[in-house]
């Protein structure tokens, strides 16, 4: 059976010419959240120049589009002008917390790195973040641990009032429906306007009012935020 | 079970002595009587060493739970209910229950408390045939429910004197909510229970939140700033001695 995998391998590589490199992957994606949901994920297998985010450098408009509101459409859309391999939402919307999505399959033909984001709900621009992950050649199973970053875009006030388009402040949703209302705000004192480590969100008890809209017994996580399986065949 | 288990390895062992016998009075070529062989040579052991070090400012960590098990066992699994052993352990920092668990071959508990800041070692002497896979678990025990560990690594791959260390994240067991409320908590900053059978949280594994404690807003919490915590909680390394 192998032997005849190598061998049909072989054979194509030598009609079409496909790199030696190119690698099937399985993926999953498991939330390890206490209490946040990951809007639609983007999976991108890319050569060693591309990125969907770095830290230390400034969220493009697409990114902060994700980042903010969860859209990965411009993301998707530049990846593809970039022409590299792409998986737009596997677990087909919402990944809830504890959930697992699995058996995501990425042929990586040409590429050799992997990135993914997904914006964390309900925050106002914290996404979980794999950037240009070397792809390896060695076939085997690959634990990784995804931290959660802050895009640097929108001020982190946890107010939960429908904002979810870039540049408009506050939190789209919580999807729980464990967020709470007539938050007076968190007053963001950050002066990091590039993408870096999510700081956490404060959060507080009181549903109907206090300084957070999110919940601080539900709503808070330590990083990592996402682990990620890739079984490299 | 663990008797049935160690009448199979006593077994084991047995068949292994016998078919060395034989295989040494197939290839010998004097005329010595078996019976009056001498006993063969002991068979040599696998030593290793498994180092715990307490990375928290104010956890306590339960006596260290070190199980030894089949490969295809883990003692946990993330975004998975708890099993009743698990979450017994990091309800109340007791143990005891994984010596029970189906694939587990031993169950070795460390001295007492790892204090925050503390390490502790434990030993492995292992007969070839009991080299499998290893877990280890441990509760914080100023937390409702909070633990740590590695799980399920396999210790056939390690060579003689190398060392493979990981550090691990605290886990939330989603068996017991986090009130941090008194009464709930066994360590020592409240003194209260552990093990309560009732499951009033997610009832899933996964990554810790973290403990929010009184000075940042909790108003029923125990705890205080010091008992916060960030990952990684706890560093394990294993060696292989000899």
């Amino acid at each position: 059976m192998n032997l005849h995998h190598a061998t049909r391998l072989l054979i194509l590589g030598s009609i079409m010419s496909i790199p030696v490199s190119a690698a099937d992957l399985e993926i999953s994606i498991t939330n390890l959240t206490h209490g946040n949901h990951f809007t639609p994920i983007l999976i991108t297998a890319h050569d060693d120049a591309s990125h969907l985010f770095q830290s230390g450098e400034m969220a493009s408009p697409a990114l902060q589009k994700m980042a903010e509101g969860g859209d990965i459409a411009d993301l998707a859309a530049a990846a593809m002008g970039n022409n590299e391999i792409r998986v737009e939402n596997p677990a087909m919307g919402l990944l809830a917390a504890g959930a697992k999505t699995r058996g995501i399959m990425l042929d990586t033909q040409t590429m050799t790195h992997l990135s993914i984001v997904a914006m964390v709900l309900p925050t106002n621009d914290a996404f979980i973040g794999l950037d240009a992950w070397e792809i390896p050649t060695t076939a085997g199973t690959y634990t990784l641990n995804l931290n959660a970053y802050d895009a640097g875009t929108e001020a982190n006030d946890e107010i939960i009032n429908g904002g979810g388009m870039p540049g408009t402040p506050g939190i789209p949703a919580a999807p729980g429906g464990d967020g709470g209302t007539n938050g007076t705000g968190v007053m963001d004192s950050s002066s990091n306007t590039k993408v870096h480590i999510h700081p956490g969100v404060l959060g507080d008890t009181d549903t109907a009012g206090g300084m957070s809209d999110l919940d601080s017994r539900i709503h808070r996580w330590l990083n990592p935020v996402a682990r990620v399986v890739v079984v490299v065949k | 079970m663990s008797i049935i288990k160690k009448i199979t390895h006593k077994r084991l062992t047995a068949s292994m002595v016998i078919a060395t016998l034989f295989t040494l009075s197939a290839c010998s070529d004097n005329d010595n009587d078996s019976m009056d062989a001498p006993e063969p040579p002991p068979v040599p052991t696998q030593d290793y060493r498994v180092t715990v070090t307490n990375l928290t400012a104010n956890q306590p960590m339960s006596p260290i739970a070190l199980i030894r098990h089949q490969a295809d066992m883990t003692a946990w699994q993330t975004g998975g209910a708890a099993s009743l052993p698990l979450e017994t352990l990091a309800e109340s920092g007791d143990s005891s229950g994984f010596a029970d668990i189906e694939g587990v071959d031993a169950l070795i508990k460390g001295q007492g408390i790892l204090a925050p800041g503390m390490k502790e070692s434990i030993e492995l002497k292992l007969s070839p045939d009991e080299v499998a896979s290893i877990s280890v678990l441990t509760m914080l025990v100023n937390t409702n429910d909070a633990f740590a560990g590695l799980n399920s690594v396999s210790l056939v791959d390690l060579a003689i004197n190398a060392t493979v260390t990981f550090n691990s994240i605290a886990y939330d067991a989603g068996t017991e909510a986090n009130s941090e409320a008194k009464g709930t908590i066994p360590g020592p900053a409240d003194g209260g229970e552990g093990f309560n059978a009732t499951r009033d949280d997610v009832d899933r594994v996964h990554a810790h939140p973290g403990v929010i404690s009184a000075d940042d807003g909790l108003a029923n919490s125990v705890l205080s700033a010091s008992h916060r915590f960030d990952n990684p909680v706890l560093t394990i390394s294993i060696k292989r001695l000899r």
